[in-house]
């Protein structure tokens, strides 16, 4: 799906957690997730702190889609 | 018990008449062994007998298809084989798509076994390989004697109704029907040596091929994310409560548009997911853990984003065949495009 969104000419981010799959498949922009059942978020935190977890990579994905790439990056969450 | 009946197709090359220039040869039927058919005969030993060889030219068979077809099923009709076999066609493309044509029509209209076979980029192989059993050749004729004894053995057991194996046993190329059967090694052992011998830089054998995936380039980056329209996209299977439009929860024949404007925030009241390869427990409790509109909205009203679109799109990529996400996600981009959306941020569990 990544691709063919690519492939419209929209610039697309994948955030998912086994990043491997992503570049095998060829998504460009890759952020990685916490875990394959919540992604983006972490039950064991309170919900405020994982919501500012959530932030956090929602904000490295939209850092991802500023960012000029060339190839298949993985930008880690700071 | 008598010997098994096989009729023979052969091109015009393979019959001896001539290359390129007999190639508008008209279909005829032989007595007997022709050409390859002698090494055929070599391998069914007393099992089989080629009655029949039907030689025609490539240019003529594929120029008057419907003409080549009709003569041929009448020459097979009347002959009433146990099995049709043709070629092998190696890499040759006109002769690979004679034999898978003609291949095709004995089984559909006779009710015949039929086997071919060909090189794997044989447009022929392209064409028939879900639909016939083709034996992996190599790509000339050189490739005639490894061919002779597996097509031979798969002939007979055509002939006698018996089971075939998978094609990593039988050496047919893959049609995609998924055929169980016993290694003689254990899984463990398997991985091991294969291990090894990746450790050690020699070849190895996969047992489970990856697809070919294309490439596609990156696209410019967006200039102002703080005035850009952003969707979101999963394949995590976030539906409304109930998953109204019933996506499966694997192997998805559809995916969902859903409206989101005015959602602040994806409540267990009003998000699900309808994934069925990953534990539900979390994202049913909040799915906003998959597809991030909360962050997104506080986002808007911050001026980080411009706007978050009206409409998410989700799929279950769950066993879901790639042919399926591909032809989605085709769809729904161009709609994404018609709405000026600049971004997309797609999440996948």
């Amino acid at each position: 799906m990544v691709k063919e969104i690519e492939r419209a000419g929209i610039p697309v981010v994948h955030v998912c957690t086994v990043t491997p799959i992503s570049m095998t498949v060829g998504a460009n922009r890759i952020v990685p997730a916490v875990a394959i059942p919540h992604p983006l978020g972490n039950p064991s935190l309170g919900a405020a702190e994982e919501k500012q977890l959530r932030r956090k990579i929602v904000q490295t994905a939209l850092d991802a889609l500023a960012t000029k790439v060339d190839g298949q990056t993985i930008f880690e969450v700071k | 018990m008598g010997k098994f009946k096989v009729v023979h197709y052969i091109n015009q090359f393979y019959a001896g008449i001539g290359g390129e220039e007999f190639a508008d040869h008209k279909p005829e039927m032989r007595d007997g062994v022709v050409g390859p058919g002698m090494a055929f005969a070599g391998a069914f030993g007393d099992k089989a007998e080629i009655t029949k060889t039907i030689v025609c030219g490539d240019s003529f068979f594929n120029e008057n298809l419907a003409e080549a077809k009709k003569t041929l099923l009448d020459m097979v009709r009347a002959e009433k084989p146990d099995v049709f076999v043709a070629g092998p066609a190696f890499n040759a493309g006109r002769y690979g798509v004679a034999c898978g044509t003609i291949c095709d029509a004995v089984r559909e209209e006779l009710g015949i076994p039929v086997l071919t076979g060909m090189y794997e980029e044989n447009p022929g192989a392209e064409m028939f390989k879900d639909k016939l059993l083709i034996v992996a050749t190599k790509n000339n004729a050189a490739g005639m004697r490894d061919a002779v004894p597996k097509m031979a053995a798969l002939a007979l057991k055509l002939a006698a109704g018996e089971q075939i194996g998978a094609s990593i046993e039988e050496g047919y190329l893959p049609g995609g029907t998924r055929v169980n059967f016993f290694e003689k090694e254990r899984g463990s052992r398997r991985a091991v040596d294969m291990l090894l011998k990746k450790m050690a830089g020699k070849p190895f054998v996969t047992e489970y091929p990856m697809p070919d995936f294309d490439r596609v380039e990156p696209n410019a980056a967006v200039v102002d994310i703080s005035s850009a329209t952003i969707a979101l996209v999963t394949s995590g299977g976030i539906v409304p409560k109930t998953n109204p439009d019933r996506i499966e929860s694997s192997s998805a024949s559809k995916y969902g548009e859903y409206d989101i404007s005015g959602v602040e925030d994806l409540t267990p009241e009003s998000f699900e997911t309808a994934h069925g390869g990953y534990d539900p427990v979390y994202a049913n409790a909040d799915a906003d853990r998959v597809l991030p509109v909360d962050v997104l909205r506080d986002m808007v009203k911050e001026g980080i984003i411009g706007k978050l679109h009206d409409k998410f799109y989700t799929t279950v990529g769950n066993g879901t065949a790639t042919k399926s996400s591909k032809q989605f996600a085709a769809e729904f981009a161009q709609k994404l495009k018609d709405d000026n959306v600049q971004a997309v941020i797609l999440t996948s569990t």
